[in-house]
């Protein structure tokens, strides 16, 4: 396998992970809200589906896509296809 | 003028600026006790802050193509993820989800949860990629990996379609805000608000708009955040609401089972003015079904993913490093907003049905409603309503209407905040409006000046004649969305989200497998674009008209038939025609790694 097949299925393995995460909360978690809502989890006393809805989801989110970008760029480090000044 | 040395004071500029508007705030604070009208406050608001983008994008005016189509590449990763969070937040998020999500609550959550993850898709799927392409448009993109006119064309034509119907709703919000802070017809207001949108974009393009959209975004946070917090304090809520409204969401949920839900006759609710409704709905609990629900967050994910105006602000970074950063610092921007849309939501309900808080007006008699200052104003600006339908005096819950926008905007005076707080709102609202429908006019205009006129019509064009065109489609299209815009067709929020709808059906596969999916040729993109786009809108129509529609799927989420059509006939088309030739194939490859020249010239 080539130095650059290499990298490319390191890449793909990297977004099959993050789009994981993703689908379990975007999606995943919403097919039980009205079980999770009656839940004694209450964080910060909300009902569990409303915090995830207004604050939960959404910092995973933010979260994931540093991580996801921090891996990538080490994955790219990792086979020299890190951009060099003057690439552009 | 601006330039180089600019780029590394940005953080001096900006804080300055940002300084320079608190203090603004507090000098209208103060003019205010000295007994200036709240009708001056909102014009002074308005104006003030409208004239210093309108001077930004004077000062950022440019002659060169990538200055004026990709703002020189050079936007630092945190500031275009300020930049991307103006022209993302739009007057839909602004002055309306928090209006949508106190009347249609949980349903209407899915929202947050569909435009805040769409983010991971354009960060993994998507934005580094097309940063290393090193396109100006994204039908360029598309023109470029698949080959072709035919395929550039398609791309312009659903890209068209979308933001058309997406900045229609940006102008209109403009114009809402206009004809209240202003006081003038709401006619007029939306070309006032179009004049103020074309000021900060025609001189210098997407430089021009970077910078603006930078301020606008300073001044909507704030003007979104300060009353959030302050009414939270005000009522003794909590000094940090997003983490401390528990009780006043249970508290609400009490009010919602004692006053209890009263469907209106439909004799009563033709009296009601149009646009205007009550709640219905509970504010906390779920009260929708998991599929209907789900569907809308997919729509708004794979929607965010393909909108080219949001796309194309990836372009404008000095690497595919900072790109990829750029869509976390994005995200982050925009997390502080819509993590604080339903909080707003809980105070404004709480403000007006808590009988315990001086400003509820639920259970109090009618007369007294009616002579609440705050309540004459916006009825007349026929954004709120009260009747006594069961005709015992007091106002019931089902009693009392307000427009969606009309929820964040009339927050402040509902919670007895001084006027300054909701002259900051206007500006707010307006910041928001603008900068998106900035992104979108020049989405548009670019990619029929670039990818219409200079790559299919005219390549030969020169530099100073492109950049002629660009700007006269600018103003032509701005036009087009304000007169549409002026026959109010559909409200706010249904527009953006047709908008995601039809880039979905559109877009969303032939820009994904483009990247990823090396097989994939000119004529399974054209027909993924075109089927998918064509589909989306039929089943649109179909449903409109009165069509039952089928597996749940409502006017709202018909992205999820153009999109499935789009899939699978890229994919069938794809694979019954020639596979792509080898420098198509080495072309992507070359995409997929960072490092190496970009795939299309720094001037192109």
């Amino acid at each position: 396998m080539s130095k650059q097949e290499q990298h490319w299925e390191k890449t793909r393995n990297l977004l099959f992970i993050t789009l994981a995460i993703w689908f379990i909360f975007s999606i995943g978690i919403f097919l039980f809200g009205a079980e999770m809502q009656e839940s004694s989890i209450r964080p910060f006393g909300y009902p569990l589906t409303y915090w995830f809805t207004c604050q939960g989801s959404l910092a995973i989110f933010v979260i994931l896509i540093f991580w996801f970008a921090g891996r990538q760029e080490k994955i790219d480090d990792e086979f020299g296809f890190t951009e060099r000044e003057g690439d552009q | 003028m601006i330039k180089g040395k600019f780029i590394d004071n940005l953080p001096k500029v900006y804080g300055i600026y940002t300084g320079g508007f608190l203090v603004f705030i507090i000098i209208m604070a103060i003019a205010e006790q000295a007994g200036m009208t709240a009708k001056m406050i909102g014009i002074f608001f308005v104006s003030f802050t409208v004239l210093i983008y309108a001077l930004i994008g004077w000062l950022s005016r440019t002659l060169q193509t990538d200055a004026y189509y990709v703002a020189g590449r050079q936007v630092p990763t945190v500031f275009n993820g300020m930049a991307t969070a103006a022209d993302w937040m739009s007057g839909a998020s602004f002055v309306a989800m928090a209006g949508g999500i106190y009347f249609k609550g949980y349903g209407y959550m899915a929202l947050l949860v569909g435009w805040t993850g769409g983010y991971v898709l354009v960060a993994s799927l998507l934005a580094p990629y097309l940063r290393k392409f090193g396109c100006y448009t994204v039908p360029d993109f598309i023109g470029t990996r698949y080959g072709g006119n035919l395929a550039r064309f398609s791309a312009v034509i659903v890209l068209t379609v979308a933001s058309f119907t997406y900045v229609t709703a940006q102008i209109n919000a403009t114009g809402t805000i206009a004809s209240v802070a202003l006081d003038i017809p709401f006619e007029i207001a939306v070309y006032v608000g179009l004049a103020s949108i074309l000021m900060c974009s025609m001189l210098g393009g997407m430089r021009a708009v970077t910078w603006t959209q930078v301020a606008q975004y300073i001044v909507l946070i704030i003007a979104y955040l300060l009353p959030v917090f302050w009414i939270s304090n005000n009522i003794g809520a909590g000094f940090f609401p997003h983490f401390m409204l528990a009780d006043e969401v249970a508290r609400i949920a009490e009010l919602e089972g004692q006053f209890g839900f009263v469907k209106n006759s439909a004799a009563d609710l033709a009296t009601v003015p149009k646009g205007l409704s009550a709640i219905t709905k509970a504010h906390s609990s779920v009260n929708a079904t998991p599929w209907a629900f789900i569907s809308l967050a997919i729509c708004m994910m794979a929607g965010t993913a393909s909108l080219p105006h949001v796309m194309m602000r990836y372009f404008t970074t000095p690497s595919v490093r900072t790109a990829r950063r750029s869509v976390g610092w994005s995200l982050f921007f925009i997390f502080l907003l819509y993590s604080s849309a339903p909080m707003l939501a809980t105070l404004s309900k709480i403000s007006l049905m808590d009988p315990n808080l001086a400003t509820g007006i639920i259970g109090k008699s009618i007369t007294e409603v009616q002579a609440l200052d705050w309540y004459q104003n916006w009825n007349q600006a026929k954004l709120m309503f009260v009747s006594d339908f069961n005709g015992n005096g007091t106002l019931e819950l089902n009693e009392f209407f307000m427009k969606g926008s009309a929820v964040v905007l009339a927050t402040p005076e509902i919670a007895g905040l001084p006027y300054v707080i909701s002259g900051l709102v206007a500006a707010g609202g307006m910041a928001a409006a603008m900068s998106t429908a900035d992104g979108l006019v020049l989405a548009i205009s670019n990619a029929l000046s670039h990818d219409v006129y200079y790559k299919i019509i005219n390549p030969k064009a020169e530099t100073a004649k492109r950049l002629i065109v660009a700007r006269v489609l600018l103003v032509l299209i701005g036009f087009a969305g304000a007169t549409i815009a002026a026959l109010e067709i559909q409200g706010i929020l249904g527009s953006v989200i047709w908008a995601f709808d039809f880039a979905m059906s559109g877009l969303f596969f032939p820009l994904v497998l483009g990247v990823w999916w090396k097989r994939a040729n000119a004529p399974g993109a054209v027909a993924g674009m075109l089927l998918g786009l064509i589909s989306g809108t039929a089943y649109l129509i179909w449903v409109r008209s009165g069509g039952s529609g089928f597996l749940g799927i409502t006017q709202l989420t018909f992205g999820i038939v153009g999109a499935a059509v789009s899939l699978v006939s890229m994919i069938v088309v794809s694979l019954i025609t020639a596979a792509p030739d080898a420098a198509t194939q080495k072309m992507v490859d070359d995409v997929r790694v960072p490092s190496g020249k970009t795939i299309l010239g720094k001037q192109h």
